[in-house]
């Protein structure tokens, strides 16, 4: 064990490669990462990646063609036993022992790694309840729903309490219920101090679970950073839409002296005028291109016609903090506030903006 | 926090994945038993009784036979133990996974396999003997002094079993199942001396030669060695027995290590 093992980060990877026989390019390429104690990482991108071969090298699986990785200060290559111990796989496809019942697979895995049978009928039955697996704990494997396999590999991968969970696509074709209770686990289980590793090719899951993410394409990682700071990589990627009924409309120049005002707001650094007149978000409110596709960025259209409705989007780099401001210089000017919402940039925009492609 | 030495982690890891296998083994038993026992338990109908009583084997080929049945029962048993149920892991089912992320080394459950399998060749091999006697009657003759030699065949030939499965478990692909046992199973079969002795081959050097080649007839001879009871005062004739004995420890010894070389290519990348 390597002197610093107390301190050393749960997670580190340093210039990682890897190049699979028969094949030209490398599958992952120079990859360096850190996952803190206690923090749930993702490895947000699209298939192929290299997340999975990242996690296969860290989990013992794939050897690197170069590079190093260590968890818990210690060396994968060099220590795999001991990596072994210290680590659990939750793979993206079930691998769970058809030929063992439910329980039976919970109580042999602590046996490999040396819990005594106490203990592990113990842990077994505990784990079996808190993941609400409890009832049908003396059958086989193969009459298991898709999400009940995954519940059962992750109470499986707790057996032997881990100091780091890998999770591969965890809720990779699970239907929005058991996607929902799995996300609730795995917080969970983080709060109860395990390092969690995740990928997925899911941005909605990246952000509602991870402290940080790290996007990989191609065998790179391209940004590594809080889903916060990686939204504000995308310039106006984050910005409040206000639209607006402009009640006085005997002179055009209501409309200017509003958007001026508004411009004159702290923290405010360009005001668009996105659209004018029903519909408040047709094709002239133009998204930037990354956004096209972007869920939640158009505002709802308006079903009728009205005369003096205009959408108004302030930039800012804290847009939050804008609204009760936007709001009253509306007010005050004499229009109506119709709608007024706060559009935010999505990982999906984040990887677009950084591939020029979608995610999937 | 994880105080346990390596070795003793080791070891109590292979422990748990035997006992796995054990437990399996025991639920289903009975099927075990009649996929081994089916193919013998009808070679000595037709070829002990059958055959003999319509006068077309003479009364010592039972005696003969015999051994290259327990020979042939056990090898297989012990063959299958590992090859398909490998194939089948390493092909899509992944379900060893789990054992490969025990905190053993990875060779070492490839040497699990082995020694599981072994022990399933090693009892279909056993129960060979009460079904023999049970339906030969007066033609089962062993004899008793060469019961050492006998246990200890038994025991090899389980293991030469084990070791050709294991390999032929981390070489074949899933599709080529079926045109590999076909390829693989009936040479190996027909060429070693399960039916016939080796010694009674000395007028086809050539097809004596090429038996020399199959690991089963080292088991075979070695079995009839130990069993055969001397004929007319005089033991039969068969391969000496301390060639029986290198050549199946070589194919042991060799098998296993291509074997586990070529699961841990499998395994890990």
């Amino acid at each position: 064990m390597s002197p610093n093992a107390n301190t050393s980060p749960a997670i580190e990877v340093r210039d990682l490669v890897k190049l699979y026989q028969k094949s030209k390019t490398n599958a992952v390429d120079g990859v360096s990462f850190e996952v803190r104690r206690g923090e749930i990482f993702g490895l947000l991108g699209p298939n192929g990646a290299g997340k999975t071969t990242t996690i296969g090298v860290l989990t013992t699986g794939v050897v690197p063609t170069s590079g190093t990785a260590s968890i818990m200060g210690i060396d994968v290559a060099r220590d795999p036993i001991a990596i072994k111990q210290r680590i659990a796989v939750v793979p993206q496809q079930s691998n769970l022992d058809r030929s063992l019942r439910v329980r039976e697979i919970l109580t042999f895995h602590a046996a490999y790694h040396s819990v005594g049978r106490k203990e592990r009928e113990t842990r077994a039955d505990a784990l079996l309840d808190e993941l609400g697996l409890g009832e049908r704990k003396n059958e086989k494997v193969n009459r298991y729903s898709g999400g009940m396999a995954q519940r059962l590999m992750i109470a499986r991968a707790l057996m032997h309490s881990p100091d780091v969970l890998f999770l591969d696509e965890p809720t990779n074709n699970l239907d929005p219920q058991s996607r929902l209770f799995l996300w609730d686990r795995i917080r969970s289980l983080n709060q109860q101090g395990l390092t969690i590793l995740l990928t997925t090719h899911d941005m909605d899951e990246a952000d509602r679970l991870c402290e940080r993410i790290a996007i990989m394409d191609r065998g790179r990682i391209l940004v590594n950073n809080t889903s916060a700071e990686l939204k504000k990589m995308i310039p106006g990627g984050n910005a409040l839409e206000i639209r607006v009924r402009i009640v006085d409309q005997s002179d055009g120049s209501s409309h200017q002296r509003l958007r001026d005002s508004l411009q004159a707001l702290a923290g405010v650094s360009k005001v668009e005028e996105v659209g004018s007149g029903p519909p408040a978000a047709g094709p002239s409110a133009a998204p930037p291109p990354w956004a096209q596709r972007a869920p939640g960025a158009a505002a709802p259209a308006p079903q009728e016609e009205e005369m003096g409705i205009v959408t108004y989007r302030l930039y800012a780099e804290n847009a939050g903090s804008l609204v009760g401001a936007a709001a009253q210089t509306v007010l005050t000017s004499g229009a109506e506030v119709r709608d007024l919402h706060l559009k935010q940039a999505t990982l999906e925009e984040v990887f677009i903006y950084l591939t020029g492609r979608h995610l999937r | 926090m994880h105080p346990k030495s390596r070795f003793s982690l080791a070891a109590s890891a292979f422990l748990a994945i035997l006992h796995r296998d054990v437990v399996i083994t025991g639920r289903e038993f009975v099927p075990f038993l009649l996929q081994a026992l089916m193919q013998p338990l009808f070679f000595l109908f037709i070829f002990g009784k059958v055959l003999p009583g319509i006068g077309l084997a003479a009364g010592v080929f039972v005696a003969v036979m015999l051994p290259g049945i327990v020979a042939l029962t056990t090898l297989l048993a012990a063959m299958q133990g590992v090859t398909l149920p490998l194939v089948l892991d390493l092909g899509f089912a992944r379900e060893i996974d789990d054992r490969l992320l025990a905190p053993l080394p990875v060779p070492l459950v490839a040497i699990e396999k082995v020694i599981f399998a072994a022990l399933r060749g090693m009892i279909a091999g056993s129960v060979i003997f009460p079904l023999a006697y049970w339906i030969l009657g007066d033609r089962y003759s062993v004899r008793a002094d060469h019961i050492g030699i006998l246990v200890g065949m038994v025991v090899l030939t389980a293991f030469v079993g084990a070791g050709i499965g294991l390999m032929m478990g981390t070489v074949i692909k899933p599709e080529q199942i079926s045109l590999m046992f076909t390829l693989i199973f009936t040479p190996l079969l027909f060429t070693g001396c399960t039916y016939y002795p080796w010694g009674a081959l000395s007028n086809i050097r050539w097809f004596q030669a090429v038996t020399l080649f199959n690991p089963l007839t080292y088991a075979a001879e070695g079995l009839r060695y130990a069993m055969v009871p001397p004929i007319g005062g005089r033991n039969i004739p068969t391969l000496g027995i301390v060639w029986v004995l290198l050549a199946m420890g070589a194919s042991i010894i060799g098998s296993v290590i291509v074997g586990t070389r070529t699961f841990r290519r499998r395994v890990v990348n």
